[in-house]
């Protein structure tokens, strides 16, 4: 009798760790594959104008063409192995260092898309740029199932005199 | 319909004021889309799933703004914001609000 809830308990144990060691694994991969796709989209887009000023400082050639609101978003989520040391980490307090690159990562995917949307629209610039923040609930509704961060803005579309 | 969220639309001026506007939509997500959620959990990553829905919901919800300002006769919406809540599971409301205003 009491073999057999040992082994229970290993059993259930072991797939914990499985789940832990499974979630670190893939997810470390994924963040730095993604990290690596962030770098090479900025490098792409460095040319494109994007500021956080509401009024557009316009250089003398530009007269604006149009202008429309342009949206980028992401939802990401988090792996289990992240919630696992945030948990613990809540215990003492101090930074969570598990989500930060989440939420780094999110932010530049999220202006990325804005950009890229903006681009493809036949969009010069983006003014106004704004991010938002805010939580997804998970399907069981316990806890967090990811973050979203919104980033929005005016885009402009040039044409230039002469 | 011009759309910006910024206080003022470049290279043009106003010159009529009809108020806030505003739509708002719920949205839920099939069960098939919260199982990958819910794998993508173990592992991290985006949820695909989740950023259509709320990309989908925030098109809506503009698409109810704008109308309304039309209906209000005005050709312009600036400073216009958004809001998201995650009401239940699987389930996210997006309102987006702005003031109609008419510019030339």
């Amino acid at each position: 009798m009491g073999l057999e809830n040992f082994s229970q308990l290993a059993v259930t144990a072991g797939s914990v760790c499985v789940f832990l060691l499974l979630g670190t694994l893939v997810g470390t991969r994924l963040e730095r594959a993604h990290y690596r796709r962030i770098r090479e989209r900025e490098a792409r887009m460095r040319e494109f104008r994007v500021m956080t000023l509401r009024t557009l400082p316009v250089p003398e050639d530009w007269s604006v063409e149009a202008c429309d609101l342009v949206t980028g978003s992401v939802v990401i989520s988090l792996d289990y192995f992240k919630r696992f040391l945030a948990r613990v980490r809540m215990l003492i307090g101090g930074r969570l260092r598990s989500y930060e690159p989440l939420l780094d990562r999110a932010r530049r995917e999220a202006l990325l898309r804005l950009q890229e949307e903006a681009a493809l629209r036949g969009y010069h610039a983006v003014f106004g740029v704004r991010l938002e923040t805010s939580r997804v609930a998970n399907a069981n509704g316990n806890g967090t199932a990811g973050v979203e961060i919104l980033a929005f803005g005016t885009a402009v579309k040039r044409s230039t005199t002469g | 319909m011009i759309v910006s969220n910024t206080e003022t639309v470049p290279g043009k001026k106003i010159v009529g004021f009809y108020g806030v506007v505003s739509g708002s939509t719920v949205r839920a997500k099939h069960i098939g889309k919260d199982i990958l959620a819910g794998l993508k959990n173990i592992v991290g990553g985006e949820l695909v799933g989740y950023t259509e829905l709320l990309k989908e919901a925030r098109h809506e919800a503009m698409q109810r703004m704008i109308g309304e300002a039309q209906r209000l006769g005005a050709n312009a919406v600036v400073n216009v914001r958004f809001s998201t809540s995650s009401i239940a599971q699987g389930a996210a409301e997006l309102f987006a609000y702005g003031t109609a205003v008419r510019v030339e």
